[in-house]
């Protein structure tokens, strides 16, 4: 067996040097066996405490550095790379003196004298001594099990096996359908292999996750390509010297190049064991991590305190910390056990689950589900005390639902709508930081390192820390697993308050996404998401249905993506659109009908004049935009006034939209001595070409007749100028609150191109501004020479950008007061009911 | 002193949309009814405590709405102002009953006869 042969890593150069200058001290000495996950840290809590107490030695299996087991998992998905997942490298185990046997296992302890034996012939002194063997996983002894290509999944080895077989291999069976052997699964698929799960119990991770949850959980990873088999019991392991399959007892059997065993794990104890340590299940200890003996301590995944043996870290950060007091002398509280909570670090894949919810006798359940957004929450109740919850879809709740089972908050306040969150509980959702702040200092924020609040907080107080990169190197809380980062990143801005300043790059979207405008897009399209439930679904979104700032902005990004197939939604639009007019401040209404390119008729104009008189309209205005403003019109009275103008051929003017505003025109050839082009017909043109397109931002244009420029093209979002020899087009002017002239785009000679290229440029901007982001900040941001790239130099490119564009308009031109005047949204205008 | 009232059938939660809003007129003034995402329903007084601004035609999120004349953030639950700004409108009580009927306490006063 391995465990004894000489291993053949080579000693690091620095090794023998720190033995040589530390054999002379005079200190205590201790060594640790384990150079794991428990071992080190321990090591890390006591140098805290007590710094340059002992003289440490630490004896490693494993011929590597401490790194997080943990990570392995993303490792096999080719989400980290080794080399991320190292916890402490060699400068630090040489800036704390600490000598180090990677590679090299004790394998013998003579209790009499204090001394450990290695397998390399080393014989090493102790006073103290840790034990830190963590477990092994367990293989079943079916027929078989001993073939090349059946492996376990515990260590970087593993790992490495398994990269390498999924290069050359096609199948794999993965026996155990727990939190290990899905990870591994999901690991391989990604690796490009064929994968079959094969599961005992009659639904996925049966100890942490009822069924309800593991059902959603199993069709979720079939979407992903693993096939699962539940209730199936392994007979046998097939082929010759290599596996070729695996055979149940019910007869089934399964093709397999690599079988990979993940069906449990036991406490690693066979050196305290043979050497006459108390033992159950995993090396018996106190309170103070103390085995039978005295002088010898064991932590992490091979003990057992208080008849209970742990598989996950967060009790073994609470462990090292005992086992650092009594190293250090320090009378602490001792090791009171841990309650417990998983995710599964699949990526996309949201579950939590925590204390105890086998239900039973005594216990209520307060169920949430909503099949649509996948989501599934049980809360399991007793004594008004929350014992167990399991989370799916879900999981931003966990680590507050997981306090108040450590704390046994007494949550009959909270009763009826506790399963909604804390959000909803506290009405929160407005308050991004609510939630952090009730938190107490000692909430761990970070289960992967064992991080909690308080700690992150001295660090930005103390150490001047301003961004997430800072805290991460800091204090290590969200470095591994990701999964705390919104809340780190919260509770950053909550200490720090206005001086934090999100990490570089973008700002997000708004409170309640990670996520910035760039991104948002982009995965909508990347994923092929169709509307904005699904959208906060699958982008993570903190908060149920999103606020005032990301519902417009989401619902635009999907009528832009999807055209003709979105369906616009009402209740993400901001009053102004979705009752097709401007609210004024006394909570009456304005109309502008549109007036194409600023041209009426005395029809229009009488059927305006009726209209003001018909529903004694207050004001009636010319506004900056060519076109008639009435203004002081109830909301009831709209729907009736649309009619009316309607009925004179009038449509809305969109002057409350995202959308495009006016075309002003001078009046050209047709009467200006000066004129050189058609601008008023032009203006008319593109006004009937463009109307109804929904946009990022209002958009506006015009076309002067000539360069004296009395339509103020060179404001507009699009503006053009004529000239003897053709059309100027302009881009990205703005005459509001930061006036900035237009950039001259490019010149052409006749109006079809003009309009062309003005479809072009509207899809454009449309396909690529951020929600309300006007042109002229967005021509600022992406360059110019972009924009010519994309509209001037490949006329391809431009052709396409107007083909979307028309395609988009099919749907987009009709009038929305006509629909309205004839009863659509008829409960936007009228009250429910009139009392009294 | 809270005035008496009575609780008057409004209508049905259904006339809502969901995440929207409807107005209920009284001679005293307009309330504004609200049915969230997880179909609770609200009550409030018609008014922000901003600058009055009808609060019925604002965006309706999580427990609260946000006013659509200067984006004050409302609570649902509580009908105060949340985040920095301070202020609070009125808050009715509101029931459904189980075949989604919506009944209103209408403080007495605020409505002579009542039409459902
Ligand atoms: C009615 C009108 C003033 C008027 O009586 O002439 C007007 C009225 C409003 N403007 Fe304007 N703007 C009007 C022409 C303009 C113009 C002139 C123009 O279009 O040639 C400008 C400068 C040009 C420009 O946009 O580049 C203009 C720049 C703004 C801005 C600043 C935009 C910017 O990008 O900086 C805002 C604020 C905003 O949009 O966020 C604004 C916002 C508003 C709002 C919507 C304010 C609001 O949110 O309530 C006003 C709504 C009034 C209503 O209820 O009808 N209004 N506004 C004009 C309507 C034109 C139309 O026929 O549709
Ligand atoms: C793939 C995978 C994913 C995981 N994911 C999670 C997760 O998401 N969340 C979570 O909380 N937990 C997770 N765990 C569990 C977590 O990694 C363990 O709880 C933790 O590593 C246990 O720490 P430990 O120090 O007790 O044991 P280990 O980290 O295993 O360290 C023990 C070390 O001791 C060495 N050793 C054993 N015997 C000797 C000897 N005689 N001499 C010298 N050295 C010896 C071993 O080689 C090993 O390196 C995961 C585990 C695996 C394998
Ligand atoms: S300039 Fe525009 S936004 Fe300002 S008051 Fe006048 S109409 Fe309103
Ligand atoms: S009136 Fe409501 S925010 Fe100003």
């Amino acid at each position: 067996m391995s465990f004894f042969t000489s291993p053949s890593f080579h000693r690091h150069p620095w090794t023998s040097q720190v033995e040589a200058t530390m054999t002379k001290s005079k200190k205590p000495r201790l060594v640790i066996v384990g150079n794991g996950m428990a071992g080190i840290r321990t090591l890390e809590e006591l140098l805290k405490r007590a710094p340059d107490t002992y003289d440490v030695t630490v004896f490693g299996q494993e011929p590597r550095l401490n790194y997080n087991r943990i990570m392995l998992s993303p490792i096999l998905a080719g989400e980290k790379a080794y080399q991320d997942i190292i916890l402490n490298d060699w400068d630090w185990y040489e800036a704390n003196n600490i000598r180090l046997h990677a590679g090299d296992p004790v394998i013998g302890i003579d209790q009499k004298h204090g001394f450990v034996f290695s397998a390399a012939g080393r014989k090493v002194p102790y006073d103290k001594l840790l034990l830190a063997t963590g477990s092994e996983p367990i293989v079943i002894p079916v027929p078989g099990h001993k073939k090349e290509g059946v492996i376990t999944f515990r260590d970087m080895k593993d790992v490495e096996t398994m990269i390498d077989g999924a290069g050359r291999l096609q199948h794999a069976v993965v026996i155990g359908g727990g939190l290990l052997g899905l990870e591994a699964a999901y690991g391989l698929s990604t690796l490009g292999m064929k994968v079959t799960v094969l599961h005992l119990a009659p639904h996925l991770m049966e100890r942490q996750l009822d069924i309800a949850a593991g059902t959603l959980l199993k069709q979720e990873l079939e979407r992903r390509g693993l096939d699962i088999i539940l209730e199936a019991d392994t007979a046998e392991i097939t082929g010759g010297d290599h596996v070729e399959g695996v055979t149940l007892k019910d007869g089934r059997s399964f093709p397999a190049d690599l079988v990979v065993m993940a069906v449990g794990i036991r406490p690693n104890t066979w050196l305290a064991r043979s050497h006459g340590l108390a033992t159950g299940r995993g090396v018996q200890v106190d309170d103070h991590m103390i085995t039978s003996n005295p002088d010898i301590l064991a932590i992490g995944e091979c003990v057992e305190h208080r008849g209970l043996c742990y598989g996950l870290v967060a009790p073994i950060w609470d462990m090292a910390r005992a086992a650092a007091d009594t190293l250090a002398g320090s009378d602490g509280k001792g090791y009171q056990g841990s309650a417990i909570s998983t995710k599964l670090k699949v990526t996309g894949v949201d579950l939590f689950s925590g204390g105890d919810f086998s239900g039973g006798k005594g216990t209520e359940d307060i169920v949430f589900r909503d099949a649509a957004r996948g989501v599934y929450k049980r809360l399991v109740v007793k004594k008004d005390r929350l014992i167990g919850a399991v989370l799916y879809g879900d999981t931003g709740d966990g680590p507050w639902y997981f306090q108040m089972i450590k704390d046994g908050t007494d949550i009959s306040p909270l009763r009826g709508t506790m399963v909604f969150g804390q959000g909803f509980e506290e009405g929160a959702l407005s308050d991004p930081f609510k939630a952090v702040a009730d938190l107490p200092a000692d909430a761990e924020i970070c289960g992967c390192n064992g991080v909690c609040k308080g700690t992150i907080q001295t660090a930005i107080t103390e150490g001047g820390l301003t961004s997430l990169a800072e805290v991460r190197a800091q204090t290590k809380a969200s470095s591994s697993c990701g999964s705390c980062t919104g809340l780190v990143e919260k509770l950053i801005g909550f200490t720090l308050g206005d001086g934090y300043v999100a990490d570089s790059g973008p700002k997000p979207l708004c409170g309640c996404t990670a996520l910035d405008h760039g991104e948002v897009r982009r995965l909508i399209v990347a994923k092929g998401i169709k509307d904005i439930p699904s959208v906060f679904q699958a982008l993570e979104w903190r908060t149920p249905d999103g606020c005032h700032t990301c519902r417009p902005a989401v619902n635009y990004y999907l009528l832009c993506a999807w055209p003709g197939e979105y369906q616009d939604d009402a209740r993400a639009r901001f009053i102004n659109e979705r009752v097709h007019a401007n609210i004024q401040k006394d909570g009456t209404y304005s109309v502008v009908p549109r007036m194409w390119a600023g041209v009426t008729s005395a029809k229009e104009l009488r059927a305006i004049a009726d209209v003001v008189d018909k529903f004694n309209i207050p004001t009636v205005k010319v506004t900056g935009g060519q076109r008639i403003d009435l203004l002081g019109i109830k909301k009831d009275d709209l729907t009736a006034v649309w009619a009316d103008l309607g009925a004179a051929g009038m449509v809305s003017g969109h002057a409350y939209g995202k959308s495009l505003r006016t075309v002003k025109t001078c009046v050209g050839t047709d009467w200006c001595r000066f004129g050189t082009q058609d601008s008023t017909g032009l203006g008319v043109k593109l006004e009937h070409a463009t109307w109804g397109s929904w946009m990022p931002h209002k958009f506006k244009m015009a076309v002067s007749g000539c360069p004296r420029n009395c339509a103020e093209a060179t404001i507009k979002d699009f503006g053009i100028v004529c000239v003897d020899s053709g059309y100027e087009l302009h881009v990205g002017g703005n005459g509001g609150i930061h006036v900035r002239a237009t950039d001259l785009l490019c010149k052409v000679t006749t109006e079809e191109e003009a309009i062309e290229y003005c479809m072009a440029f509207i899809q454009m901007y449309r396909e690529e501004a951020w929600y309300l982001e006007r042109t002229a900040p967005w021509i600022e941001r992406v360059g110019i020479d972009h924009i010519r790239d994309r509209l001037t130099s490949d006329s391809e490119a431009r052709i396409k950008l107007r083909d979307r564009f028309l395609l988009s308009q099919k749907d987009a031109q009709d009038d929305p007061w006509a629909a309205r005047a004839n009863g659509m949204d008829a409960h936007e205008y009228q009250p429910l009911v009139t009392i009294g | 002193m809270v005035k008496a009232s009575t609780f008057t059938l409004v209508g049905q939660r259904d006339d809502i949309p969901r995440l929207g809003s409807r107005r209920v007129r009284t001679p005293a003034g307009e309330i504004a009814l609200f049915r969230t995402s997880d179909d609770k329903v609200f009550a409030l007084r018609n008014e922000c405590p901003h600058k009055k601004g009808p609060l019925s035609e604002g965006i309706v999120h999580g427990h609260s709405v946000t006013c659509p004349l200067h984006n004050w953030v409302i609570s649902l639950e509580t009908g105060e102002a949340q985040g920095a700004d301070t202020g609070c409108t009125g808050k009715l009580a509101v029931e459904v009953r189980d075949d989604g009927s919506i009944y209103l306490a209408i403080p007495s006063g605020m409505a002579e006869a009542a039409v459902a």
